[in-house]
């Protein structure tokens, strides 16, 4: 068993929350590997298939390989009259990938989300847990430039 | 002028951090009240007298549902702050957090006193992770200075940040949330007051609704009912956003004109339409600005998003049917097919390629959704179709295909 697994399992024992239990290992290792999926399942007492069926209903796990840092640009209807589009294009240029991509480096991926409650600075994005709003493309360049 | 500030009170006056600055500004006074001198029962009357009723959009009466959840035979009960705002266009409860914290700790800990709870959560969503701290340091202040335990009560909070799903706004998808699974609505009844959170009695309300109660507590209920309309009494929290000069958060007496709002305090101009109540709210056409906002009109969360002429009907709609066939649950098929093939629909007429057919089913769709959906997304997916349909229907009929001239350019 992966070790960081190992380590959260042990802290939240047989009666842990699921969904907290994933998300903490989502933090830790960046996605939530087949593996990491059966060591949960196995230790809560419950099958593979209810460990990916939440695993796969909530925005922020994935069973995917993600970057180091995920960037969630809101497509919703306020940000979208914000013309998050050039949002998108502008990420995607300094980048060089598209959304649903990751960088060769993996530094960064790249994912669309709904709404994320800063309309009132639309147009806006997070990047993993942090949220930045009245974007432009001079703005997204130096936010980047900050995590690279 | 109709705002007036009774949720957002504190928000820019105390400092967010401190609790000395809360408690200097009444903070803890409703709680202290409420335990030397009043009964849960009582507590539950003065509520209900008020007239609050829950301003996630539902409105049920905040009073009624507490005394259900009192009566309720449990040995443990609980009580949950919705503070998952994934409504499109609503972040009223960010700015209420960001501002003042303290108001739904003492909140909570005198619905816990009413109905009987030991236990609370807080349901922050995950995108409001930067309110995660600041939220705990005010629960770790009161418990310090020992507001969340004394005469014989006490009330342990935790925050349950959630990971990302519009459904778990919907209380019994959050209870399950919370329970640590998908968030699945469930079936109702049983409703939450009788068997929510692991079966138990548990009361779901939204940090909004929470703000009115210690003020409702110290001004008193008649206080409290005196302020808004017959059906909706108090003040309500919207967040505007969209083609507006001024976004942001205003707080104003129920029944205020949607004009006021729109254009008096976001100055908005060349106005089209207006959906209140976010994804799942209705479209109010600009001949009818005028129409108030309360229970008894339109409301919903409170979410306003401006649209200006330069707008497209249809392609608004669509992104909010794009919207509800992600966020749906999948668990009953009226609301997992219908946002799918809904979607669908609109991307048709979006692209011009509408028929005629299409255009009645689409009515039919609504209506079949919104009667047989098991829960509130796929109850209220179709409002902005059916809204349309009613003030644009031209717009639908332009965009079908044998109707159409040659010249005909879609944006």
């Amino acid at each position: 068993m992966d070790r960081i697994v190992q380590e959260i399992l042990a802290q939240h024992g047989k009666g842990g929350s699921l969904v907290t239990i994933l998300k903490e290992v989502q933090d830790r290792c960046m996605y939530l590997s087949e593996n990491a999926m059966t060591d949960v399942a196995r230790s809560l007492g419950i099958s593979a298939g209810e460990v990916y069926a939440v695993a796969t209903f909530y925005s922020f796990l994935s069973p995917k390989p993600l970057g180091e840092n995920t960037i969630r640009i809101c497509r919703s209807t306020p940000c979208f009259l914000k013309n998050c589009e050039t949002v998108v294009k502008t990420v995607e240029r300094e980048l060089g990938i598209s959304v649903g991509e990751t960088t060769g480096d993996g530094k960064f991926s790249l994912q669309l989300t709904n709404c994320i409650g800063a309309c009132d600075m639309a147009p806006a994005m997070m990047i993993n847990k942090r949220t930045h709003g009245n974007l432009t493309p001079d703005k997204i360049a130096r936010i980047l430039g900050e995590y690279k | 002028m109709p705002e007036k500030r009774v949720v957002l009170k504190n928000c820019g006056i105390i400092d967010p951090e401190d609790i000395v600055s809360y408690i200097a500004n009444d903070g803890f006074n409703a709680l202290d009240k409420v335990l030397k001198e009043m009964a849960p029962a009582e507590v539950i009357e003065e509520i209900n007298d008020s007239g609050l009723r829950g301003r996630g959009g539902a409105g049920f009466p905040t009073g009624l549902k507490w005394g259900f959840a009192s009566k309720a035979e449990g040995d443990e009960k609980y009580v949950i702050c919705n503070a998952d705002e994934g409504e499109v266009g609503t972040f009223k409860d960010r700015y209420t957090l960001e501002g003042d914290p303290f108001t739904p700790i003492e909140a909570i800990a005198i619905a816990s006193y009413a109905v009987g709870a030991s236990k609370a959560y807080i349901y922050l969503r995950a995108e409001y992770h930067h309110l995660f701290d600041l939220l705990e340091g005010a629960i770790k202040q009161a418990g310090e200075r020992g507001f969340l335990e004394r005469s014989g009560f006490a009330v342990d909070i935790e925050i349950y940040e959630g990971a990302g799903a519009y459904i778990c706004g919907e209380e019994t998808a959050l209870i399950e949330s919370i329970e640590g699974k998908r968030g699945d609505s469930r079936p109702r009844p049983p409703f939450p007051p009788s068997e929510g959170l692991w079966g138990k009695p548990t009361i779901v309300s939204n940090l909004e609704t929470l703000m009115n109660v210690p003020r409702i507590i110290l001004e008193g209920a008649e206080w409290f009912s005196r302020m808004g309309t017959e059906q909706s009494k108090g003040t309500k929290v919207f967040s505007v956003s969209g083609d507006v000069g001024k976004p942001g958060v205003y707080e104003l007496l129920m029944g205020s004109s949607l004009r006021e709002l729109v254009e008096g305090l976001a100055l908005a101009e060349n106005t089209k339409m207006v959906q209140v109540g976010g994804a799942s709210g209705r479209i109010v056409p600009y001949e009818n600005m005028d129409t108030s906002l309360s229970f008894e009109t339109v409301l919903g969360a409170g979410g306003v998003i401006v649209f200006n002429e330069s707008r497209d009907v249809i392609e608004m709609v669509r992104k909010n049917a794009e919207f509800f066939e992600e966020e749906s649950c999948g668990k009953c098929f009226p609301c997992r097919e219908g946002t799918k093939r809904m979607s669908e629909i609109l991307t048709r007429f979006s692209q011009g390629n509408g028929s005629k057919r299409e255009l009645e089913f689409l009515e039919d769709l609504s209506e079949t959704m919104m009667l047989t959906s098991l829960c509130g997304l796929g109850q209220a997916a179709p409002n902005s179709v059916v809204d349309t349909l009613k003030y644009y229907r031209g717009e639908y009929e332009a965009r079908i295909q044998e109707a159409r001239t040659p010249t005909v350019v879609v944006s």
